[in-house]
């Protein structure tokens, strides 16, 4: 039973990553009805900015997570403006082929300034366990996962509270009556992109301590937050998180119970149980189902 | 038979000819690259008929290519052809087994049509993905292994010399010499010349097909499909119908090029066709035009030479990828409807001799 628990934990804690990346798909999915492929090379690429700081300029650990989500902001916020702007009006398969360009180009941009070896990145969290009950739980997952819950809330916080996120939400909403009242819509596209690229950047900094920083690190865990996202129902923001954490649990107690499934069949067998998932709701666990008859 | 329909004839003609002729004036290792542009320009058809003509996403083409690769690599391999008593013989085998794994891999893709009638969008984007990320681990999987050879594949020839011209010992002066492959009174001098005629005139004949098959009545009923399924359910279009025969459609155009795929490198393995292979059919097919037909070689001759191209760049580690993804990205920003977009544009100019106004940015 403890070892049950402690795969709960470890699951939670590599879920809310799934989730915080998850959710970065989702808001700009929401705003744009586009799947950003690009989301885990940038929060690769931001990672990186960050361990710059720290290595090789002495900065403080939290200062630099800090300067590092002001960064990614920026660069969501620029790459909005800069490539996808202007073919705001092509089909939406055209913006998802521009963001496969962006996952070559952070992709090569990071082998390129800093070499394809992997480096060790500091965890913010003490490597240490607290014992309760008999089950050793990781301070570094507890620290993951609080960490998105905290980043999660502010952000839902943002959308609900304040005049900007009423605006956000009002354009991927109804764009045009949203300008005919005074947003600027595409502004706000942009920022929605700032603050996915800033959850982004969170996910890979909660990454690299445990799976270490290499320019693909990210790859495996876009595909685990895209299959969260579409499992939560790909436009429920509530649905990624809690499509994350399932998948984060799900798959430690699938790698652990289930004798066949070795690490190379996760992916394969996780992926299969969300399809099976999805045949019986189309529209994801969370996703608001669109009644068509035809 | 339309006006239209003549010049689009005259057009297929023509570039027949410059694609039969091609290999006189390229070396042998251009002909066996333009032999995969031909392998994935009926890929990308394929692709097509389901992204640009019905609206379905698929990021898991590369599946279906496996499936055909693989029962040309078994079929190949194991035991033959076999029709009654007769056997077929070595190059022909190889070739017949060709619409065998496009019809295969059809079947699979028309059975997979069914449950994916439940999902659209980026639900049915994801449920392709899935497969096709399933399928290297379904084909190393021990029990099928005796099948698919598990991790370390099908060796298709059983010795290299088949993918060389063949050799004789001169009788005289005991020189090895190579006698060329002599087809249909063509002298064929390579395997790589052989690869690049038979992956062309497989896809000129597909183009034909996909042509004959989208022109009428079926090619607006897939199309009404993707732009509203409400209004072609309305006007009597049945949904179930068409959504899995594109489905079947596009699936027999990728084992075809799977097959062909598999017969070029000589072998397969899990590795043949990987997750990037699905990713980047679909940018050819953005890259030639989404709903267009032969403007996809433009996307064919992308994914096949652009690589080649970023590497010839800069060599340094990553660089290539940076070119890559720049380049795709300016292609996608200064013609957001692929090769086709600028083509009707073109044309558009010519017939009104006009400076050129914004035009629709819909396909088709």
């Amino acid at each position: 039973m403890a070892e049950f628990f402690q795969q709960v934990v470890a699951g939670l804690a590599t879920g809310s990553i799934f989730a915080a990346l998850a959710l970065a798909l989702v808001l700009i999915h929401r705003a744009t009805g586009v799947i950003n492929f690009a989301q885990g090379e940038m929060a690769m690429f931001t990672t990186y900015i960050a361990w710059t700081m720290i290595e090789n300029h002495g900065m403080n650990d939290w200062l630099a997570f800090g300067l590092t989500l002001v960064i990614a902001f920026g660069l969501g916020l620029g790459l909005q403006r800069a490539v996808i702007r202007p073919i705001e009006r092509a089909p939406l398969l055209t913006t998802v082929i521009v963001t496969i360009g962006l996952v070559l180009i952070f992709n090569g941009l990071a082998s390129l300034i800093w070499g394809a070896e992997v480096r060790a990145f500091p965890s913010p969290f003490p490597n240490d366990t607290w014992e309760i009950g008999g089950v050793a739980i990781s301070q570094q997952d507890v620290g993951t996962f609080l960490t998105v819950l905290v980043m999660v809330s502010l952000l839902w916080a943002f959308f609900q509270f304040t005049k900007i996120g009423l605006a956000l939400r009002a354009s991927a909403l109804n764009p045009d009556a949203s300008r005919l009242v005074g947003v600027r819509v595409g502004w706000m596209l942009a920022i929605g992109w700032g603050l996915a690229a800033m959850l982004g950047a969170a996910a890979g900094m909660l990454t690299a301590p445990t799976v270490f920083l290499d320019p693909n690190m990210m790859q495996a865990v876009l595909i685990y937050a895209f299959a969260a996202a579409v499992l939560g129902g790909i436009d429920s923001p509530f649905g990624a998180v809690a499509g994350g954490l399932m998948l984060g649990v799900g798959l430690n107690l699938i790698g652990t119970y289930v004798d066949f499934v070795g690490a190379g069949l996760r992916l394969p067998v996780a992926l299969l149980i969300i399809l099976v998932v999805l045949l019986v709701k189309p529209s994801g666990l969370f996703g608001k189902p669109v009644t068509r008859r035809v | 038979m339309k006006r239209t329909d003549l010049g689009g004839v005259l057009l297929f003609v023509l570039g027949a000819a410059a694609i039969l002729l091609l290999p006189r004036f390229v070396s042998d290792f251009r002909a066996q690259q333009f032999a995969y542009v031909g392998i994935y320009f009926i890929a990308l058809l394929g692709l097509n008929v389901l992204t640009g003509y019905t609206g379905q996403i698929s990021l898991g083409h590369g599946a279906f290519m496996a499936i055909g690769g693989y029962t040309t690599a078994i079929l190949v391999s194991d035991q033959g052809l076999k029709l009654g008593s007769h056997t077929f013989s070595a190059d022909v085998k190889d070739i017949w087994t060709i619409p065998l794994a496009g019809l295969v891999a059809g079947i699979a893709g028309f059975l997979f049509g069914f449950p994916a009638l439940r999902l659209a969008g980026l639900y049915l984007a994801l449920a392709t993905f899935a497969i096709a990320v399933a399928m290297p681990g379904v084909l190393k999987y021990d029990r099928f292994a005796q099948f698919t050879g598990g991790g370390g594949g099908i060796n298709l020839f059983e010795s290299a010399a088949r993918t060389r011209p063949a050799e004789t010992t001169d009788p005289i002066t005991f020189e090895t010499i190579s006698k060329p492959i002599k087809v249909l009174g063509l002298e064929i001098a390579s395997f790589n010349e052989w690869l690049y005629y038979l992956s062309w005139v497989v896809a000129l004949f597909m183009l034909a097909v996909a042509w004959v098959l989208l022109r009428g009545k079926n090619g607006r009923s897939f199309r009404a499909v993707r732009d509203s399924e409400l209004a072609a359910a309305s006007s009597g279009v049945n949904l179930a119908t068409y959504k899995t025969l594109a489905f079947g459609i596009s699936a027999f155009y990728a084992g075809v090029a799977g097959s062909l795929l598999a017969i070029a490198t000589t072998f397969v393995n899990p590795d043949t066709y990987p997750i990037t292979l699905s990713i980047f059919l679909l940018v050819g097919v953005v890259v030639g035009g989404l709903g267009s037909l032969w403007p996809l070689v433009f996307g064919a001759i992308f994914i096949q030479f652009l690589p080649l191209w970023a590497q010839e760049v800069s060599k340094a580690q990553g660089a290539p990828a940076v070119v890559y993804g720049v380049i795709l990205i300016l292609v996608m920003i200064l013609l957001p409807g692929g090769a086709a977009g600028l083509i009707r544009r073109l044309k558009t100019l010519y017939k009104s001799r006009l400076p050129s106004r914004p035009l629709s940015r819909t396909s088709d």
